[in-house]
């Protein structure tokens, strides 16, 4: 007990000093310079910048033609196409999404629109885990649409809510995945980063699947040196669809790794390397730095053109700190919603990209190989009010 | 904007201060305020409801006290009511008369199942028990294997004998590894299951069918501290499905607030019975419904700033430390060398202004804490390493060119370390006086620190909250003298949080050093 005491008293001196040194400097310093910051989120605008070719083909086109390279080699998985995935999983999110959006669409029906009416509105959107901020507005918003319309039939209702919500999610974002070759023929990298036991590992198998299905090809880069047997996963993922891991020792330098797996994707001549990283709860400051690392090492030999933040779809609101740390740190491009396919509702991205202006690119919504799928704004919200 | 229920309900009742007794209105603008922080905190809103209710009908009855004001009054009723709701006190695991006591593990995919049944089988390993792990969990690819490797880390038996990734029937596996506990003579068997959703009734029936062929003893329900509204529906379906005697709170070294855990226990009436709070198979312990309950208020939480400092810093040092500061004297003094180190490992634990935060009595200067650039610190650190060991020893003898000598090397002007060596001497003084506090602390020391989980505005009471308060002190009395100051501010501010407390815990025979009566203000507000 004797240390406990002596070691508070040193933090709180160690404080306390700091207080005393820093923060008087820092205030007299501030009107007159503004100090070396470190780099900026990236801006909504940032991330639209147009690609060559998107990997997410719009459910509306014809569908993608067969996968050549399974046939080569007969013993893989033939992944299913991409398009349209998320109309197929359509029942699987009417299980985790219905309520929210019939609810709505039901007490927005209603004959009288009275306090109490709007309350179990509010209530509805926040057990989504809208966060209170998000929900407030989207019911304030709501309330004036409803006054300005007057009259409410069921269809103009559901108009209502459907571009009420689509403006909630973004329509107009850049949703596509810059997992495409680029120009000087190099392959294309992309960072799967996120807390733990959100399914990175998962993510980066089923991600290598959805690429393989659209006709490219794929290296895995196992640089979850940590978690036991992580690597082993990722490879059991890549196998099933032909794609080579590259995996360092356990507990080895997942820089390295990443490294490795660039290097070797550039001699193996395929588009895409998906790195796979350890999760990490954000609060950790060496392991944050440590995915930091990862970033810059892979940067040395080639841009990193998507970093992929995985979110729990059960996360409640620490999900947005969670996407902050990560973008401060490796400058989140979009985000995989997985586990859709429970109750729970994944509001907190919403959240998240207006802070942000980090789009969900991709959600998972089951167990399934072939369950991740490429989120579209309108097709999503269709399955919500329909059910 | 207000990060914590304290910050709220202060700024709800600034126009209160002094008032006696919570009319019906304070409570009402009150209930809004807790509503939110607790919704912020992912409590789901049928338990935030209902524990709203349960709080007004207390507030309504409520005494009007002395030492509290109006806000502090319905933070202490709220933290009562949370720790009530989170368990008075800590359940023990339940050993079966004839061995093997069989504990099975359930919850949703990514909770953090495999690493618990790990930390698990090492506690009770070190508690002298022979546990085995039985994997159980064929439905995630090579998560047999992670099992057999945090086996080997955890220096236990795994049973194992399906390779899993979709192979093998998990209930088998099960069935058969209580024959296997008894003939290798195991008294504990600890099943992983596979992690499933509430709403899969192929996998719930099959986790229902694991339990029926091992009847376990205990069955521990795992769940995410991140995880938000979805919490209640999760744990019913977990409820309903299986049942569960207990939970397991896993990932609390995030900085979530953890509000699920109240959901949870409310929801199901279960107690919460084990937190994990790390990466490593150490991290692991008994869970405290006192500190889950300030963390979820979002007040800044002593213990787990403590928790950490124990973590990060190595003891040798600090002792030394502690002592240089209780001793002084010539020779011995608190030097920039020892300044920079204790800097460095206090970075160690996280971003400076987080830390800070942690302090209670913080949240009102939020906006400067937020100004607070740890870029700072490493220019302050630049500094100092610029300095030969003799300057940094005694910074005294730095004269004009030593410090453009200093200046050219850290790449600072020279008015920069004029200013440190001022502000170093300046935070030596109040720490030789805060170290003369400690002595006064000595006294303390015999009395067993039970109860520490009070926290410093909430009236929980405790020595260290006692501590704390007469730390705090000194400050107080340097903010008086210059009050201009924001950082002085900041300890005014942490000062008169403090004072609250002092006068809310009210040391019973207990006296402050004389040279601290002196820095105190009159009392009476």
């Amino acid at each position: 007990m004797d240390v406990l005491i002596v070691t508070t008293v040193v933090v709180l001196l160690a404080c306390a000093a700091f207080v005393a040194l820093v923060v008087p400097a820092l205030k007299r310093q501030a009107p007159s310079k503004t100090r070396p910051k470190t780099p900026p989120a990236p801006e909504p605008g940032t991330i639209a910048a147009p690609a060559p070719a998107e990997v997410v083909v719009p459910p509306t086109e014809a569908p993608v033609e067969e996968p050549v390279e399974e046939r080569a080699a007969p013993a893989l998985d033939v992944p299913e196409p991409t398009a349209g995935r998320l109309t197929r999983l359509r029942s699987r999110l009417a299980r985790s999404q219905s309520s929210l959006g019939k609810g709505l669409l039901t007490l927005l029906s209603r004959d009288v629109l009275d306090e109490s009416t709007w309350e179990e509105i509010e209530e509805t959107l926040l057990g989504a885990d809208l966060g209170v901020g998000p929900t407030q507005e989207l019911v304030e918003r709501l309330r004036t649409q409803v006054r300005v319309q007057g009259s409410r039939t069921p269809d103009e209702v559901r108009a209502l809510l459907r571009s009420e919500l689509l403006t909630l999610i973004g329509e107009d974002t850049d949703r596509s995945l810059h997992a495409i070759r680029c120009p000087d023929e190099r392959p294309s990298v992309t960072l799967v980063v996120g807390v733990n036991g959100t399914g990175k590992t998962t993510t980066t198998g089923k991600l290598a699947r959805v690429l393989v299905a659209d006709g490219r090809t794929v290296l895995l880069g196992a640089a979850d040196t940590f978690r036991a047997a992580a690597a082993d996963q990722l490879q059991t993922w890549g196998d099933r669809v032909g794609a080579r891991t590259v995996r360092g020792p356990e507990g080895g330098d997942p820089a390295s790794v990443a490294f490795e797996a660039v290097k070797q994707a550039a001699g193996d001549d395929v588009d895409a390397v998906l790195i796979d990283t350890a999760g990490r709860l954000h609060t950790k400051t060496g392991l944050m730095d440590e995915l930091g690392k990862v970033k810059r090492v892979v940067e040395k030999q080639s841009p990193v053109h998507e970093v992929l933040l995985v979110l729990d779809a059960t996360t409640g609101q620490n999900g947005l700190t969670q996407a902050r740390v990560f973008a401060e740190v490796v400058a989140v491009t979009g985000i995989v919603l997985s586990k859709l396919d429970g109750t729970a509702k994944g509001g907190i991205v919403i959240a998240v990209q207006r802070e942000l202006g980090v789009p969900v690119k991709l959600i998972g919504l089951g167990e399934g190989a072939d369950d991740l799928a490429p989120f579209d704004p309108a097709a999503f919200v269709d399955a919500l009010l329909e059910g | 904007m207000f990060d914590t229920l304290s910050d709220r309900l202060a700024a709800s009742f600034k126009n209160l201060r002094g008032k006696g007794r919570l009319s019906e209105a304070d409570i009402d603008a009150t209930a809004r305020e807790i509503r939110v922080a607790l919704l912020e905190a992912d409590v789901a809103l049928p338990v935030v409801k209902e524990f709203i209710e349960a709080v007004k009908a207390r507030a309504r009855g409520a005494e009007v006290s002395a030492a509290l004001n109006p806000a502090q009054q319905v933070i202490k009723i709220v933290n009562d009511e949370l720790v009530n709701i989170l368990g008075g006190e800590t359940r023990r695991l339940r050993y079966a008369k004839t061995a093997p006591t069989v504990i099975m593990l359930a919850g949703l995919q990514g909770a953090g199942k495999t690493t618990l049944a790990g930390k698990l089988a090492k506690w009770l390993a070190k508690a002298g028990h022979q546990p085995m792990l039985v994997a159980a969990d064929l439905q995630r690819p090579n998560a047999v294997q992670q099992l057999q490797v945090v086996g080997e880390r955890a220096g236990v038996v795994v049973y194992a004998p399906e390779p899993g990734s979709g192979v093998g029937d998990p209930i088998k596996v099960a069935r058969d590894s209580i024959d296997e506990a008894r003939r290798r003579q195991h008294d504990i068997v600890i099943v992983d299951t596979a992690g499933r959703l509430g709403v899969d009734a192929e996998m719930m029936k099959q986790a229902a069918n694991i339990r029926d062929a091992v009847s376990p003893d205990e069955i521990l329900f795992v769940v995410d501290a991140m995880i938000g509204q979805d919490a209640v529906t999760t744990a019913q379906a977990f409820m309903d499905g299986v049942g569960f005697d207990g939970v397991v709170l896993t990932k609390l070294d995030g900085d979530a607030r953890g509000g699920a855990a109240l959901s949870v226990a409310k929801v199901t009436g279960r107690q919460i019975m084990f937190a994990s709070n790390g990466e490593k198979l150490e991290d692991f312990d008994a869970f405290h419904p006192d500190r889950m309950a300030s963390r979820i208020l979002g007040m800044g939480d002593m213990l787990t700033l403590i928790e950490q400092a124990e973590q990060h810093f190595e003891a040798e040092a600090t002792a030394k430390m502690a002592d240089k500061l209780l001793r002084g004297g010539k020779g011995n003094e608190f030097t920039l060398e020892d300044f920079k180190q204790q800097m460095m490992q206090v970075r160690k634990m996280g971003s400076f202004s987080k830390i800070i935060k942690m302090l209670p009595g913080m949240g009102e200067m939020k906006e400067q804490i937020d100004q607070i650039d740890d870029k700072e610190l490493d220019r302050v650190v630049a500094i100092i390493n610029g300095m030969t060991p003799a300057e940094r020893d005694d910074p005294k003898i730095i004269n004009g060119s030593r410090r453009a000598r200093i200046a050219k090397g850290s790449g600072v002007e020279v008015g920069e370390i004029n200013q440190l060596v001022d502000r170093f001497f300046e935070a030596r003084k109040v720490m030789k006086q805060m170290a003369g506090g400690m002595g006064g602390m000595k006294g303390m020391q015999g009395n067993p620190l039970a109860g520490m989980g009070g926290m410093p505005g909430l009236g929980g009471g405790g020595k260290k909250s006692r501590g704390k308060a007469q730390q705090t002190r000194p400050a107080k009395g340097k903010g008086k003298r210059s009050s201009g100051n924001p950082a002085k501010r900041a300890q005014d501010e942490a000062a008169e949080a403090a004072r609250a407390d002092a006068a809310d815990n009210a040391p019973i025979n207990f006296e402050l050093p004389a040279e601290f009566k002196g820095l105190l203000p009159p009392d009476g507000k």
